[in-house]
């Protein structure tokens, strides 16, 4: 039971470093086309919003996507935040607080 | 953020995110307890694996006996997006060593590569090792102690999910989106917005087809396709 699970750990591992620097000695090695470049330009946004929406969605196989309504509800005292004080740590704070509260609350 | 690249800057910016390391870490270790993972097999899991969205998947497929090559493969299609962000990040870090962007890219995450993208744009598009490594190291650390901590726990607090804690990983992401949208000015603001709108509209469909960690890699893909072609340079 042990071994499986350390192999399944070990191999995990191998396939998630793989991805994370097999890009870094290419980009080192070699030369990127500029479409290439100008692709990864977009995917700082791209991949931010891709992350939030997906917090805020609930995936039920063979159907729409549901709505996460406590995240939902805590985003927005989380967005105001970011653009009244734009730091992040007050981003955090606030929307931990307002989570705490959705849920003190039932809102959930 | 200021344009500070020191180690002492790393650590300073990456405390935002430590909340969101502790509280879904947390939440993953009383899962880990629950899936009869032990301490030590969690360590080892957050040490070797450092992947949030996998860990939790692997826990579950583990507890379920799952074949070894069916949670390879889910990881690989988890963590495929670790591809496009390291992708992102190194072109800044191609004058270090080769030596350098290893280390660097062995404890890239989500966090740290949106706060890297946020730093660009208070340093003149520049990224120091220094800056990364104690980026990484601090989110690293944080993690592997707030998984051992949520087993430990775990059959100590019934609802981690209580405080609210949670949600601190997507207000971070929140922050760290919006904070990207207006600081990068190598565009204007309404060309990230139009971006991001695509890629929310596309995540809604894909969803219909696909489980949420596949359709973020797929979605950001199509995003920057859409991109490319559809702002101006």
């Amino acid at each position: 039971m042990t071994k499986y699970i350390l192999l399944t750990i070990v191999l995990s591992g191998l396939v998630t470093w793989l991805l994370r620097v097999v890009p870094f000695v290419l980009v080192k090695t070699t030369t990127l086309p500029a479409a290439v470049v100008r692709f990864l330009s977009f995917v700082p946004v791209a991949i931010l919003t891709a992350i939030f929406v997906e917090s805020l969605l609930v995936y039920r196989p063979g159907a729409w996507p549901g709505i996460n309504w406590e995240n939902l509800l805590a985003s927005l005292p989380a967005v105001v935040t970011a653009v009244i004080t734009k730091s992040l740590l007050a981003v955090v704070l606030v929307g931990v607080i307002a989570m705490a509260v959705i849920r003190l609350l039932g809102w959930g | 953020m200021t344009g500070d690249l020191s180690f002492r800057a790393g650590l300073k910016d990456v405390l935002p995110t430590v909340f969101g390391y502790i509280g879904v870490g947390l939440a993953f270790g009383v899962v880990a307890h629950t899936a009869h993972l032990s301490v030590w097999l969690v360590m080892l899991m957050s040490l070797i694996v450092y992947a949030g969205s996998a860990q939790f998947v692997l826990a579950s497929m583990l507890m379920a006996g799952s074949p070894i090559g069916a949670m390879v493969a889910s990881v690989f299609l988890i963590n495929a997006r670790m591809s496009l962000m390291s992708m992102t990040v190194a072109p800044y870090l191609k004058k270090e060593s080769l030596t350098q962007n290893v280390l660097i890219g062995s404890l890239l995450t989500d966090e740290t590569f949106a706060l890297s993208m946020n730093k660009l744009n208070a340093t003149k598009r520049q990224l120091k090792p220094a800056w990364f490594h104690a980026a990484n190291l601090g989110a690293y650390l944080v993690w592997c102690v707030a998984t051992m901590v949520g087993v430990l726990i775990g059959n100590m607090i019934p609802d981690a999910k209580t405080f609210g804690l949670d949600f601190a990983v997507v207000a971070m992401f929140i922050g760290l989106l919006y904070l990207q949208m207006i600081t990068d000015k190598t565009r204007p603001l309404l060309q990230h917005l139009t971006v991001a709108g695509f890629v929310a509209l596309t995540m809604i469909v894909l969803m219909r087809f696909m489980p949420g960690t596949s359709a973020i890699l797929v979605a950001t893909v199509l995003g920057c396709l859409f991109g490319m072609v559809a702002v101006k340079r």
